[in-house]
């Protein structure tokens, strides 16, 4: 599989730690109902210039995975109970907060699904994004509007002179988004995570932003996590992917090849399961039965009981990664069958 | 595609404005929102009308005025040649049972504080006159099979069970009354992806099983082209395009339609750099203060002078399938689709020629 | 998909933040059915502070009804010789100015403070609820005339306007005690129905916005089925929490008045009215006051208590 994208991986010298390393991370919610184990061993890498896309379902355990990443997981209930997140080889896990806060908006930065939150109502955007270099740059205000005005003519804000001194609730939602997009930038950041960034936008504007962050991104040769469900926008801008699903990571593998040939039976239902020109008026494929509860992990494969393929081995033995490619793995144990496409 | 059967339900301009006030005592008007401005459309027997649009552009107002849950500042609805709105007492309860509603949110629309078994039997007792009191439970059992739920669950509470499952119950409580019509709003979008696809098998299944007719309102436009007989575009209270599922898809002639179809991300990577994509400038304007004459030329491409004074209507143009309400429409073909020669399409999306207007290209 | 209530989730961005809980509820399962208010049950079983706030207001209910089990002492047989006397054998609180048993006083006075609570808790809650309920549902009009009537009433402080009411309306030997346990209520009520008029209120227009009541009218159901059936269930608990809260207020402000002289008269025996008569000696006999004043905190502490837990196990955002 060759890569022929801008911002395919470089070659990267051997020996030579990636970007953001995250290793076998796990993390679970301790809850007055009982343990949740949202996150089961996920490793992933992303080196500058990239753009790996986290698929997954609500209660996949990509977002809490992006909030290790980060270190802004809500402690208690939430813990990081095994593993490692580095950064060119650093464990930030190992670094005390002091150390690690240093770290965000430097050199990983983060996007919401909902932007209106995100933003401090009773502070003008200008302000907002200000602060980040008075408080990392030690800037003044003055300099640091300039910046943020900067910033916001980058996003595309239009008339941003003029609206540099306006409050979230005054801008629409694309407009919001672009605003946390400045903010996420503003310390040119190597890595960036965007959650969710499109969900809660229309179709027409969800283009607008993609656009301008992939664009974001080519500039200043980002990494770029992208957490999403939409395997639409996955195909649009990806290099590669991780499918999640109950915490695991089922699937890794470059995007062109995971369209052309899944190799895990989740992957392959989501894939299926969209509507397409010349299945009008038949039955979709679906999924059958729903999402594990996380206190409930059934035991071997967690998606054996959804699975057509499933047989004895996968309710006892959890399957290990099988490589089924170059840079494409999945975990399942008959993955062969999936790939040649024996459904069912 | 579409059926010729009879309109069940028939929209002839439809209006509503939310009026916009001043001061808590004497209050005094200072403009409307013009939620729904003017909409007209036939629902046949049988048949799956999708509405499509991005946020603000009326469809959920539509909705609740098809439901009589919102009361039109104009216009009217016949429902089997009746006009919904002028109906009273008796004959407006009957005419309850013939349109239902399936809600977007599984989550805040059955009451937590009831058990399955009286959510989906509360049609009953509203309207007792369906079934005698003794048979309820048997009918909520027998609706919970039908919506593909394990009859043994009538007693339990609606946290107990998933999305997917919740909005099963929900399509069970609007099945109850045996309607005509159901009004579909956003009924998938709050779902999981993998269990997506199982509740519109169910809603397909369904219609062929009771011969529903469906107003399918959605953002996602996949799914609105898979269940949808015909389609309508809305942009600001107007249906600015309608027409069967495979014209607005195969050759849609409004250039907010080509936008909206050119938006939607395609879920194969090897079409990524052949897709010619329009990107809209802008967000949508404000349904307080719409742009006069075209609503759509203040982020059109093609927008000239007449677009401000005139308004265009919705009504087949010259060498155009169906309706459309473009001065300058114009067909061309947006997504790859079956249709695409049978309109004798291979023109690619006209490349704008205002670039203050459209970021030409694609994306990278 | 993105969960609807992530939108809600914020700056945190825990889209699957809170993600033990979501997925447990999607697990239909294997126990009983299980309601809103079995849960919270469930949660209530397993703290102590509701446990002690129960037992004590137990106790407290039960000196109510049967003040004989805790005490065979008359608390009205007065004998001058031991007056004011210090605790001791036979009379572990002592006695009072009249020679009287304070610990006998103060469990008979129980009943007077609990039924004025109850009472005063009851109409407050009834007609606060009712305003509510129509001045959120109905809106418009009816929700502005409701709302300013609200305003008019909540900015007459609670104890100033029982003063008020009671001076205007006073007892005397004649009136029974139901009958002036009941005035000292109604004047604490009158101006106490405020809050729960405007929690209702607003927990009323929030439930009223739910799918489920538009479903409901969808369906072609009453207004006032709606209410019974949608909008009352699911407006509740807050109120529930407001009251049991203000209870344990209303029987720390009963004896305020019966203190003040114009609550509850002599002979009938109260907490407030104990500590009016003893204020005098406090220097000389502290046990005279400190044994009603003791019991009057406790039984408000339990009150606040309770409702504390109630909210906890309740509120649908620690879940």
């Amino acid at each position: 599989m060759t890569l022929t994208e801008t911002g395919s991986p470089a070659a990267v010298p051997a020996g030579t730690p990636p970007l953001l390393e995250v290793d076998n991370l796990h993390v679970e919610f301790r809850t007055r109902e009982g343990v949740a184990k949202a996150v089961n061993g996920v490793s992933y890498a992303i080196n500058a210039g990239e753009t790996l896309a986290v698929l997954g379902e609500s209660g996949s355990g990509k977002s809490v995975t992006a909030q290790a990443i980060m270190g802004i997981l809500d402690t208690p209930p939430g813990f990081v109970t095994k593993g490692s997140i580095r950064y060119q080889g650093d464990d930030l896990l190992q670094m005390p907060e002091g150390v690690r806060r240093t770290y965000r908006g430097e050199h990983l930065a983060m996007i919401f699904q909902d932007a209106l939150s995100s933003l401090n109502p009773v502070f003008s955007v200008g302000y907002q994004i200000a602060e980040m270099f008075r408080v990392h740059r030690g800037m003044s205000r003055s300099d640091g509007m300039k910046k943020a005005l900067e910033l916001m003519e980058l996003v595309n804000i239009p008339a941003a002179r003029e609206r540099v001194k306006d409050y979230p609730h005054q801008f629409s939602g694309g407009m919001r988004q672009r605003i946390m997009i400045a903010m996420a930038i503003a310390l040119d950041p190597e890595v960036l995570i965007a959650d969710e960034p499109t969900t809660a936008l229309d179709v027409t504007v969800q283009a607008q932003i993609m656009a301008l962050l992939k664009e974001l991104q080519r500039e200043r040769d980002m990494g770029l996590i992208l957490i999403t469900h939409d395997l639409g926008v996955v195909a649009d801008v990806a290099d590669k992917i991780a499918v999640m699903y109950a915490g695991r990571i089922v699937e890794r593998a470059p995007v062109y090849d995971i369209y052309a040939r899944p190799a895990h039976p989740y992957t392959e239902g989501l894939l299926a399961s969209i509507p397409r020109v010349d299945m009008k008026g038949q039955e979709l494929f679906a999924i059958k039965g729903i999402p594990p509860s996380l206190m409930r992990i059934p035991p071997g494969c967690p998606f054996n009981p959804r699975c057509g393929y499933a047989r004895d081995i996968c309710r006892e033995q959890d399957p290990p990664n099988y490589p089924v490619g170059d840079a494409h793995d999945s975990a399942c144990h008959f993955w062969e069958e999936v790939v040649d496409g024996t459904r069912r | 595609m579409a059926p010729a059967g009879e309109a069940v339900l028939e929209v002839r301009d439809l209006v509503k404005h939310f009026p916009l006030t001043q001061g808590i005592v004497l209050q005094r008007q200072i403009g409307a929102v013009k939620a729904v401005d003017g909409v007209s459309l036939d629902l046949h027997k049988g048949e799956t009308l999708g509405v499509v649009g991005e946020s603000g552009c009326g469809k959920s107002t539509l909705a609740k005025l098809l439901m009589v849950l919102e009361r039109p500042t104009a216009g009217q609805v016949k429902f089997n040649g009746e006009d919904i709105y002028s109906l009273k007492g008796k004959a407006f309860k009957a005419m309850r049972r013939n349109i239902q509603i399936v809600f977007q949110d599984p989550y805040s629309s059955l009451n937590p504080r009831m058990t399955v078994g009286d959510i989906v039997g509360e049609p009953f007792d509203i309207h007792p006159e369906v079934a005698p009191r003794r048979d309820r439970r048997r009918k909520v059992q027998e609706l919970l099979e039908v919506v593909g739920l394990s009859p043994e669950h009538i007693n339990r509470y609606p946290h107990q069970f998933s999305g997917g499952q919740r909005q099963r119950i929900g399509i069970a409580r609007g099945l109850a009354l045996r309607p005509d019509v159901i009004i579909c709003d956003e009924p998938v979008s709050a779902l999981d992806v993998s269990v997506q696809a199982q509740v519109i098998n169910l809603f397909e299944n369904l219609q062929s099983e009771f011969n529903l007719s469906y107003i399918f309102i959605a953002h996602d436009l996949s799914i609105v082209r898979h269940i949808s007989d015909r389609v309508a575009v809305m942009y600001l209270g107007k249906i600015v395009e309608i027409g069967d599922e495979s014209q607005i898809y195969g050759a849609p002639s409004h250039p907010y339609t080509q936008a909206l179809l050119s938006a939607v991300p395609i879920p194969d990577p090897t079409q990524r750099d052949r897709k010619t994509q329009i990107v809209l400038q802008g967000d949508v304007p404000s349904p307080a203060n719409p742009p006069s004459g075209c609503r759509f030329r203040t982020r059109c491409w093609k927008a000239q002078d007449i677009c401000a004074t005139e308004e265009p209507l919705l009504t087949i143009r010259p060498g155009i399938s169906h309706p459309s309400a473009c001065h300058f429409a114009e067909q061309a073909q947006i997504v790859e689709t079956h249709d695409a020669e049978e309109f004798g399409l291979n023109q690619p999306v006209p490349t704008p020629d205002d670039d203050d207007l459209v970021e030409p290209g694609t994306l990278p | 998909m993105s969960d609807p209530t992530a939108s809600a989730a914020g700056v945190t961005g825990t889209l699957e933040g809170h993600a033990g809980s979501p997925p447990t509820t999607a697990e239909p399962g294997r126990e009983k059915p299980r309601s809103l208010g079995r849960d919270a049950w469930e949660d209530l079983r397993h703290n102590w502070v509701f446990w002690i706030a129960s037992v004590l207001i137990l106790i407290l209910i039960v000196m109510a009804i049967a003040p004989g089990v805790f005490t065979s002492a008359s608390p009205t047989a007065s004998d001058l010789d031991v007056s004011r006397q210090g605790p001791g054998p036979g009379a572990p609180f002592g006695y009072d100015l009249q020679g009287r048993d304070v610990l006998a006083r103060t469990i008979y006075g129980a009943r007077a403070s609990i039924l004025v609570g109850i009472f005063a808790t009851a109409f407050a809650t009834i007609v606060g609820s009712f305003m509510g309920i129509v001045a959120g549902y109905y809106g418009g009009w009816t929700d502005t005339i409701v709302s300013r009537l609200t305003d008019v009433f909540f900015a007459i402080p609670i104890f100033l306007g029982a003063i008020l009411v009671l001076t205007s309306f006073p007892s005397d030997e004649n009136t029974s005690q139901v009958a002036a346990y009941t005035k000292v209520a109604v004047a604490l009520a009158i101006f106490g129905w405020t809050s729960t008029a405007r929690i209702m209120r607003s927990s009323v227009i929030q439930v009223k916005q739910a799918d489920f009541v538009q479903a409901a009218r969808a369906l072609g159901a009453s207004n006032s089925a709606i209410i019974r059936k949608h909008v009352l269930p699911n407006s509740l608990t807050p109120v529930i929490v407001v009251a049991t809260i203000s209870l344990g207020g209303y029987i720390g402000a009963e004896a305020g008045l019966s203190y003040l002289g114009i609550g509850l008269q002599p002979p009938v025996i109260s907490w407030g009215i104990a500590i009016s008569d003893a204020q005098t000696y406090l220097r000389v006999s502290p046990h005279m006051m400190m044994f009603p004043i003791a019991f009057l905190s406790i039984t408000v502490l339990a009150f606040i208590m309770l409702g504390d837990a109630v909210r906890e196990a309740l509120d649908p955002k620690l879940r």
